[in-house]
């Protein structure tokens, strides 16, 4: 069941959309000699869910940095809702609406699951210096953010370890912290490194529906992935990286049906069985 | 009759005192055999994996290989036993080259390297490619196979892998797994832990899947694949891109 695709652009690299909540120009990064991401012009549109697909080594993650501000291009530039991210904070860009989470997961381990979550919302009256003395100011807002914590642990079901320091629970488990604590920003646009690398196939499908309700929410969700299953799931578009370039773009169906796609990165075995004498 | 290879009884394992991650897990891997553990996040895979090497508390139970009782032994003490480990990360000498990484998997036995060189580089060419290329310039789907010539290097018995196709592109993943089908075909054992659950009960003869640390359910590839409860619990529904 493919969803009714909520992109209206043409199947080529680069295309224009409607109401691109994040555009990329010119965008290089080299590292020495090597061209890691090199993309002449890319567009997500807002209020889409946008995968991100390619061989290992294509450059996503990096692409990825680029976009999130964590990295500095060498050359172009990607903008979020017309902020330039690699000229503003981190923080800033939070508050802006932008949240990331990585591929290898940076949850501060000797914190609780819970106190990640909770670290994680912005604008807390508490964390300000001339107001964190005075509890009374900050306590009912610390309850909301707690209160929302907590319904998300539920949704992620990690609730039943939410007082275990996050360094205790399983490499899966904190994929899921990671993307859980990723929300608690009430985000505009999540951008999502290989969520469902490590989580086990039936939470997955949960997950899946969560991230279609983040889309209804009115998110824009941008993911990087090798989840096929997953990629055709939710994704109203995929963009296909190979070798730093954006080589195809398009719905599921229509990368799935690329023939330099499946040479480059979906492989001839797709869709079948390796069960013997099947 | 087939002899059994490895035996895992009652297994209680953990790594903080008093917080168990493995509550009685019992799997056995008979000669040839090619064994798949699949679970939900926290099942405590990874956990059994390194409790059969030494590398977390053994609280209750047995792990007996060939026969003999090897409870609690570390890593560099089976290893001349026959088995053979390949960790899910981080599991290449990164400033070695290729030859370098294979040569450290004969650091217990060197004499027999030149021999096992060749019958490595044979299952996997493309290692012999890039024999003196530097491992960290390789890609995922290479480090892997340059982490399981290195675990083979010493003709194991029983090959231990924990997680082989994570974080490869979908085409990558299906040749790492029918690698693995071939090199089980060679008479070497396996016993398998993969969260890309469909392929590796594909692959796998038999199969478990763990809960809690304990044995959930237990089969032939086929029948968990077509099981309700395990499609229901674990696998999900979604099977376009795997060939249900």
């Amino acid at each position: 069941m493919t969803p009714v695709s909520r992109v209206v652009s043409e199947a080529v690299p680069g295309a224009p959309k409607q109401d691109p909540i994040l555009v990329v120009d010119g965008l290089r990064r080299e590292f020495g000699g090597l061209v890691a991401v090199d993309i002449a012009h890319l567009e997500v549109q807002r209020g889409a869910i946008t995968a991100l697909i390619g061989p290992n080594g294509a450059g996503k993650t990096t692409a990825f940095n680029l976009m999130s501000g964590f990295d500095t291009p060498t050359a172009g530039s990607s903008s979020f809702d017309g902020h330039i991210t690699s000229e503003v904070s981190g923080h800033r860009l939070a508050q802006l609406g932008m949240v990331r989470t990585f591929q290898l997961t940076r949850v501060l381990t000797r914190l609780t699951v819970l106190e990640n979550m909770m670290l994680g919302a912005v604008n807390q009256i508490g964390e300000r210096p001339w107001t964190s003395p005075f509890k009374p100011l900050w306590a009912k807002q610390d309850e909301q953010i707690r209160e929302r914590a907590e319904e998300l642990l539920v949704r992620f079901k990690l609730d039943h370890v939410k007082n275990e320091y996050a360094g205790n629970i399983s490499g899966g488990q904190r994929k899921l912290l990671e993307m859980a604590r990723a929300l608690m920003v009430e985000p505009k646009l999540v951008m999502l490194d290989e969520p469902m690398a490590g989580v086990n196939p039936a939470l997955k499908q949960s997950l899946l529906g969560h991230v279609k309700n983040l889309q209804a929410e009115g998110m824009t969700v941008l993911f990087i992935e090798h989840d096929m299953d997953m990629v055709h799931e939710i994704a109203d578009w995929v963009m296909v990286m190979a070798e730093g370039r954006l080589i195809a773009e398009g719905t599921p169906d229509q990368i799935s049906n690329n023939r330099a796609v499946v040479d480059a990165y979906l492989g001839e075995h797709q869709g079948t069985s390796f069960l013997e004498d099947a | 009759m087939s002899t059994r290879i490895l035996d895992v009884e009652n297994l209680v394992a953990g790594y903080i005192p008093e917080v168990n991650i493995l509550n009685g897990c019992n799997v056995h891997v008979d000669a040839g055999e090619f064994v798949g553990i699949i679970g939900p996040n926290g099942a405590g895979k990874s956990t059994l994996l390194k409790a059969l090497l030494g590398m977390c508390g053994v609280r209750e139970g047995t792990v007996h290989l060939n026969g003999e009782n090897v409870t609690g032994k570390k890593a560099h003490e089976l290893i001349p036993l026959g088995v053979g480990y390949v960790p899910q990360t981080n599991n290449v000498f990164p400033s070695l080259t290729v030859k370098e990484n294979l040569e450290m998997g004969c650091f217990l036995n060197p004499k027999v390297f030149t021999h096992r060189l060749d019958v490595v580089m044979d299952m996997f060419p493309k290692l012999r490619e890039r024999a003196s290329q530097k491992a960290r310039g390789l890609s995922g789907g290479e480090r892997q196979m340059v982490a399981m010539g290195r675990a083979l290097m010493l003709e194991p018995s029983l090959l231990l892998l924990d997680e082989p196709s994570a974080g490869l592109s979908p085409a990558l993943q299906d040749e790492v797994f029918l690698q693995c089908r071939r090199i089980n075909k060679t008479g070497v054992a396996i016993l398998m832990v993969e969260q890309n659950a469909r392929r590796c009960l594909q692959v796998a003869g038999r199969g478990y899947v763990l809960d809690q640390g304990k044995n959930a359910y237990t089969g032939t590839g086929r029948e968990l694949l077509n099981d309700p409860n395990v499609i229901e619990l674990y696998l999900g529904s979604l099977s376009r891109a795997t060939g249900g």
